[in-house]
């Protein structure tokens, strides 16, 4: 668990947020640890609004622990995260950080959103259940409200008609894009994407990625993407991070990292990924 | 003699009929207390306090390790020693609960471990409450597999409710063992209460297979 | 203490109730397997047979079946001593559920292996034998292992058709000494431990027999 921090730097960062614009997200000096197994080793990152960050990296590099830290599905070791100025694992008192209570937790959390790699549609409901679900009982909106806002977002990722039927009666592709809708319907200003792609048939990754695509179009969302798929983070994302045994190994903007790496091991990643 | 007299079959009927009510009304009281109690156990034993769980875990192995008819005993005889004094009927209905829950406590939480992970990761990711997770997302999906299950020890528990006849309750098994010592005939009675067992399970079982499918078939909308 | 007066009638009550257990869970054991086999066989008068067998004695109350054996034998003129009624009902009790365990362990053999039998021409016996049952082993210990707890639990209705068990004695002493939270408690906490010595020989078998297929084990 993690100790109370006096770092006096850490403290006002919390406090910084009307001075200067802070990162959307920042990890500071996060490291994560399974036992005796390091997968983040006292990581910084920054990620500034609106920008989109691909994350790539070999497999048990820590990139998804990374995006579970963000999402509070796990508990960093030590260090701070914070959202947009906010530390969200800590928390303020008498002018120091303690761990976060589970209030905290659910205020700041309140801006994050998560597409998983499985899809975790909650089977009983239809379609449209899913999307509306936390809406209703979470924002608080009214269940008019919240079905004219779903069947929105259902049109938007191309399945309003599909709104009766339930997870198991669609395609991987079409999970996927209900996973979208509902994500997007707390309205989140950061999204995180873990390999959403990588469960699918090949001929269904095309239109989630183009639902993210549009996303990008429609929605001004921060979003740090785990991906492994090159083509689209060269097109779609401002930048890369390349992961490697729980560091960042490389970062640069996405088109330069990705056509020309410069570190060796960048390099030899990405010749085995695009073969 | 001959070997099944059905004249005489008939002619016992009525009193065995009698005494089913008191074996039905047993189990109805017996087990809507395991399937309460039973929860309560459940979730004790999920608690994060130390304090809770363990005495719970502990509790559940020693019922469900030890023989129900001792149980039975021990709750008729040994509580009036506490100023506790009850109709045999009632410490037998007492004893079948809390052996049934200790069974049901465990439907139960397997029927909650078995709600995969990502659901709740899901729900975290919609910054849902525990309360509305459980309420919403966990235990429609715990339904399917622990009604059938909870249906299975029901069928047990009328199964078992015979113990009763040895604290002296007239329920069906000690009407026949009452009709045998006064008549001399055992076969009848003790026959057509296996054959009423029987036909309770053989009927409940397809009852319980039927819901299983129909419970699947609302909640997941799978085939 | 009185507790140590009690304790060589308890004995001996809980050696009858062990002897008792034994002696089921072996003709268990046999019942079992060849109600499973049958039940799994080609022929529709074995596997109707079985499947009476298990439905009947699944189906109705275990002390039903220990009474009828009881009571109603002796009027055909079968008269056995009833300690031997008591492990041959629990024993045919305890097989009819553990017949759909087997049963259960050989269907969830793979596919594959069957097939794989078929591909080096074994007969369907050298299959189930030399493939099939090794391979269900150890998916069956752990059901066996609840139902030799059941059949524990199970062996106090002996108690009520005369044979001195465990709870026997716990009702005797009691009607004598009227110590009733003494002995009561201490007739529990023996079932207890013989559970937990049960639970114990089934851990080690499932560690002893899971070893030759590559699962768990040193
Ligand atoms: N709950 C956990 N308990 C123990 N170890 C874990 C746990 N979660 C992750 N790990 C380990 O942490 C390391 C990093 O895992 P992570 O899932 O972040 O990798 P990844 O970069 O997402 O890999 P992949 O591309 O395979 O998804 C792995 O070695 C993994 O085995
Ligand atoms: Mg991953």
């Amino acid at each position: 668990m993690l100790k109370t921090i006096e770092n006096s730097a850490a403290v006002t960062q919390a406090a910084d947020q009307n001075q200067s614009t802070p990162p959307m997200v920042r990890f500071d000096k996060v490291t994560k640890r399974f036992g005796d197994l390091v997968v983040l080793n006292a990581l910084d990152l920054d990620v500034a609004p609106n920008e989109r960050v691909a994350i790539i990296g070999p497999s048990g590099s820590g990139k998804s622990t990374l995006l579970r830290l963000l999402m509070t599905l796990e508990t960093p070791n030590e260090g701070v995260i914070y959202v947009e100025g906010e530390p969200l694992n800590m928390m303020p008192r008498n002018g120091k950080l303690v761990p976060a209570d589970e209030r905290h937790i659910r205020r700041v959390r309140q801006r994050i959103g998560m597409v998983f790699q499985h899809f975790h549609l909650f089977p009983h409901m239809s379609a449209l259940g899913n999307v509306i679900e936390a809406p209703i009982h979470v924002l608080g909106l009214s269940r008019q409200e919240a079905v004219t806002r779903g069947e929105e977002l259902l049109e938007m990722v191309g399945l309003v008609d599909k709104r009766d039927q339930r997870p198991s009666q669609l395609s991987g592709g079409q999970q996927q894009r209900v996973a979208i809708a509902r994500s997007l319907a707390m309205r989140p200003d950061i999204m995180l994407f873990d390999e959403v792609t990588s469960a699918l048939d090949p001929e269904l990754v095309g239109e989630v990625l183009s639902t993210i695509r549009r996303i990008g179009e429609e929605h001004n969302i921060t979003m740090l993407i785990v991906t492994h798929e090159m083509g689209f983070a060269k097109e779609f994302a401002d930048r890369v991070c390349f992961f490697d045994e729980g560091k960042i190994c490389e970062q640069g903007p996405a088109k330069e990292l990705l056509t020309n790496p410069q570190n060796p091991r960048t390099q030899r990643f990405l010749q085995a990924v695009l073969g | 003699m001959n070997i099944w007299d059905w004249e005489f079959a008939w002619r016992i009927m009525p009193l065995l009929l009698d005494a089913v009510v008191i074996t039905v009304y047993a189990t109805v009281l017996g087990f809507a207390f395991a399937a309460v109690f039973g929860l309560v156990l459940a979730l004790m034993r999920r608690s994060h306090r130390p304090w809770i769980s363990l005495p719970t875990v502990a509790f559940v192995e020693f019922v469900r390790s030890t023989p129900l008819l001792v149980q039975i005993y021990f709750l008729y005889f040994v509580l009036p020693e506490f100023g506790v004094l009850m109709p045999a009927i009632v410490a037998g209905i007492l004893g079948l609960g809390l052996h049934f829950s200790t069974y049901c406590s465990e439907v139960y939480r397997a029927g909650l471990d078995g709600v995969p992970r990502g659901q709740w990761e899901a729900a975290v990711s919609l910054n849902m409450s525990r309360y509305r997770t459980y309420r919403d997302i966990v235990i429609p999906q715990a339904i399917p597999p622990v009604v059938p299950a909870l249906g299975n020890y029901l069928v047990g528990m009328i199964k078992e409710t015979p113990l009763l006849s040895s604290i002296a309750v007239v329920e069906v098994m000690q009407q026949a063992k009452i009709i045998g010592s006064e008549t001399f005939r055992y076969i009848e009675p003790i026959t057509l209460v296996g054959a009423f067992f029987l036909v309770v399970s053989l009927v409940a079982m397809m009852g319980i297979r039927r819901t299983e499918a129909w419970l699947r078939q609302k909640v997941l909308g799978s085939h | 203490m009185d507790l140590l007066r009690f304790l060589p009638l308890m004995l001996e009550g809980a050696w009858v109730t062990a002897q008792i257990t034994a002696l089921a869970l072996l003709l268990a054991l046999v019942m079992g397997f060849t109600a499973a086999l049958m039940r799994l066989s080609r022929y529709r008068l074995l596997r109707g047979v079985a499947t009476v067998y298990v439905e009947v004695f699944r189906g109705t109350s275990a002390l039903v079946q220990l009474f009828w054996m009881f009571y109603v034998l002796p009027h055909f003129g079968v008269n056995i001593d009833p300690f031997m009624v008591g492990w041959v009902a629990l024993g045919l009790n305890i097989g009819a559920y553990g017949a759909e365990v087997i049963r259960g362990a050989i269907q969830a053999v793979p596919k594959g292996q069957y097939e794989a039998t078929i591909a080096v021409n074994m007969t369907r016996w050298q299959a189930m034998y030399r493939v099939i049952i090794p391979q269900a082993i150890p998916n069956m210990i752990p059901p066996w292992g609840n139902l030799s707890i059941e059949l524990l639990k199970a062996t106090s209705l002996v108690s009520l058709i005369t044979i001195a068990d465990l709870t026997f004695r716990a009702r005797q002493l009691n009607d004598r000494t009227f110590e009733t939270v003494e002995i009561f408690t201490l007739v529990l906490l023996m079932y207890l431990a013989m559970a937990l010595v049960i639970t114990a020989g089934m851990r080690l078998l499932e560690h002893y027999t899971s070893r030759g297929l590559g699962r768990g084990g040193i």
